[in-house]
């Protein structure tokens, strides 16, 4: 029990007695700021997650060492010495050899520069179609989250609706519309797909932290809404939603894959991992280094950006208590 | 004597659920002078929160209906919308919440915090307002200031980050400070510290404060009135001498016997007041806290007290402490080996 102050207005017998103790302690907790703030330094709590032993890890370092790879060699295909990628530049289907890295595929063509040319459609729609439905499933999720009541409802069940669609069916039919298929539009058909969850991830969050009291604390102040979302709720909400949009990216490549395999991603000559694969599917026989080669680059690159998201997801999985 | 600051008459406060309409505040009067502070004292869920937050108008305006006076200043900010609450948040009234864990923003630096409202409000330009916010770093002794402005809250203790809170409540210069359980997340020997800290603060300032607790010891010595809320009702409203000289009201003299003393021998069994609080959504017909109320008559069973005032002290009973009645009521219950309330038909 705190101690009544020794001038208060006539405090009943009850606290007097026990409250000398109080003050005493507090008196001696007081004491010296100086000689505590030392130990203050030490408390595993109050220092920042790094140097409390928090650590990201070789693993992911690894995983982001070999997307960084992967990345930056599709950025700079074009400045690359490679072979070409779209016409012949040896016999067909010839096993990987020092000259052809990967192989040659079904009508000559170096595979390995074909991989990495198709890594530039891949990744490219799979950040902008992660990108396309973190806009937009962000914007309904924050609202829902914020506003409740009939706007979250409707905006939710819009949401269902378009959860309760089977995705590639979903991405299938909005790039069937047309035949002119540009890396945008596919990223579109993969982005709506990516709306739904991302809204709900999002909303979720809202939620939660709408209803901390540090939000009611700046209404208190007389902070606007606009300035509660953009300042108070969205600063919190990117941590989780961005851990989890690397794993969607992964999710994305996958997807847009799976297009180019049915042979509705962007139009030929220009090569896509999924192409690449289908390519191959008649020799898997006789050569099946023409659908592997193109396999393994994906499977590198998914696992790649599911370990570091992962690993971001659990680093930032912030305690009540931490906070 | 002029125009009280805060005049609040015939507050109530009811919230819409699924199970039926919640009276959380049910007709609250109380005015409030420049300087002064009022203490509100309740177990959980009686209200105290509720009505600090009723008055102040940071209730979400869905399913809660809000009626009465809050007349701030000379006006009635009853009906005021959110934007022109917002021009009163802050500047006028500002809250200190009760747990610094969660009132400050995780992700956002300390001095931004404070210097937010400052150039939201006073319109100040960057420098001015980080050499405001060092000031009041100081002024809330802060150890450091300079250093801890640019620091996140989880790096500082709890005691720290009420003091941080109470910086940014203080920071715009509130009339009124509304302290919502202050010290119930901190430690005890913080808890004294940061009561003084609000103490020295509120006389520095000349700032009026509503102090909410839980802890009838918390508020006992740092008040000039005390009400006792129970169920939503204000059941004993006194200057603060007078309250814990002379109580009238069977609840607040249940809660003075529930504190522990620290002359009783050691293991002492600790009174407590049995039963909980009344069911707010269909309450009982009479006295709210009859059921556990140690003089229950049938009386209290059938009709309600009113708020009966005497002088500065009003309370809410038919058979105060103190008084004959009560006397009798007491005996009569004893000798029909009635220990504690009295059964009742509706209620929890």
């Amino acid at each position: 029990m705190p101690a009544p102050s020794p001038n208060g207005p006539a405090p009943d017998s009850v606290f007097a007695s026990s409250g000398d103790l109080a003050t005493e302690i507090s008196r001696a907790a007081d004491a010296d700021v100086a000689t505590r703030d030392p130990l203050h330094n030490l408390d595993p709590d109050q220092v920042e997650g790094e140097r409390a032993g928090k650590r990201l890890g070789p693993i992911f370092w690894i995983a982001v060492g070999v997307f960084a790879v992967i990345a930056i060699a599709a950025i700079l295909a074009p400045w690359l010495p490679l072979k070409s990628h779209t016409v012949p530049v040896g016999r067909p289907s010839q096993p990987p050899s020092s000259q052809f890295w990967m192989g040659t595929d079904s009508l000559g063509r170096d595979i390995f520069s074909r991989a990495i040319w198709g890594g530039r459609v891949s990744l490219q729609v799979g950040f902008a179609s992660i990108l396309f439905g973190l806009f937009f499933g962000g914007i309904v999720g924050v609202i829902a989250g914020y506003r409740r009541g009939r706007t979250e409802t409707v905006l939710m069940g819009a949401m269902d609706v378009l959860l309760s669609f089977p995705s590639l069916l979903l991405a299938l039919s909005i790039v069937s519309f047309t035949d002119n298929r540009e890396w945008w539009l596919v990223s579109i058909a993969i982005g709506i797909v990516a709306i739904a969850p991302i809204a709900r991830l999002v909303r979720a969050n809202t939620l939660v932290y709408s209803q901390r009291e540090f939000v009611m604390a700046a209404r208190s102040l007389g902070a606007s809404t606009s300035r509660i979302i953009f300042k108070e709720i969205i600063p919190n909400v990117v941590f989780p939603v961005m851990s989890y949009a690397i794993i969607l990216v992964a999710v994305a490549i996958v997807g847009e894959a799976a297009l180019a395999y049915l042979g509705l991603s962007v139009r030929p000559p220009i090569p896509t991992w999924g192409g690449m694969i289908a390519d191959g599917r008649p020799k898997l026989e006789n050569a099946p280094w023409i659908s592997l080669m193109p396999c393994l680059v994906l499977f590198v690159t998914v696992l790649a950006l599911n370990l570091a998201g992962d690993r971001i997801r659990e680093y930032f999985d912030i305690k009540e208590g931490g906070l | 004597m002029s125009t009280p600051l805060l005049e609040v008459s015939g507050l109530s406060t009811s919230f819409v659920t699924d199970r039926g309409v919640v009276r959380a505040v049910d007709d609250v009067s109380f005015s409030l002078d420049r300087g002064k502070t009022l203490g509100v004292v309740g177990e959980s869920g009686s209200g105290k929160t509720v009505l600090s937050r009723s008055v102040m108008g940071l209730l979400p305006k869905k399913n809660v209906i809000r009626t009465g006076h809050v007349i701030y200043d000379g006006v009635d900010v009853i009906d005021y919308d959110q934007k022109q609450m917002s021009a009163v948040w802050g500047k006028e009234m500002a809250m200190v919440f009760q747990d610094p864990m969660t009132s400050l923003n995780p992700v956002m630096k300390i001095g931004k915090q404070i210097t937010e409202s400052l150039r939201h409000h006073l319109g100040l330009d960057k420098e001015e307002a980080n050499a405001n916010a060092l000031a009041l770093m100081m002024s809330v002794g802060i150890p450091e200031p300079a250093q801890r402005l640019n620091e996140y809250p989880h790096q500082l203790s709890g005691g720290m980050r009420q003091r941080v809170t109470i910086a940014i409540a203080l920071a715009c210069g509130p009339k009124i400070l509304f302290a919502d359980e202050p010290t119930t997340a901190l430690d005890v020997t913080v808890q004294a510290q940061i009561l003084d800290l609000l103490d020295a603060q509120q006389r520095e300032r000349h700032m009026a404060m509503i102090l909410v607790s839980h802890d009838l010891g918390v508020v006992a010595g740092r008040t000039d009135e005390i009400m006792v809320m129970y169920g939503g009702k204000v059941v004993e409203h006194a200057p603060t001498a007078e309250l814990f000289d002379n109580v009238k009201m069977p609840y607040t003299e249940a809660l003075l016997r529930s504190i522990p003393r620290i002359e009783n021998p050691s293991h002492t069994r600790l009174e407590a007041i049995p039963g909980r609080p009344p069911n707010l959504i269909s309450p009982p017909k009479g006295c709210n806290f009859a059921p556990r109320c140690r003089y229950a008559q049938p009386k209290c069973v059938e009709s309600e007290p009113p708020l009966i005032t005497e002088g500065a002290h009003s309370y809410r009973c038919w058979f105060p402490c103190g008084t004959d009645e009560n006397r009798e009521a007491l005996e009569k219950n004893m000798a029909a080996g009635v220990s504690v309330g009295i059964s009742t038909t509706g209620g929890a």
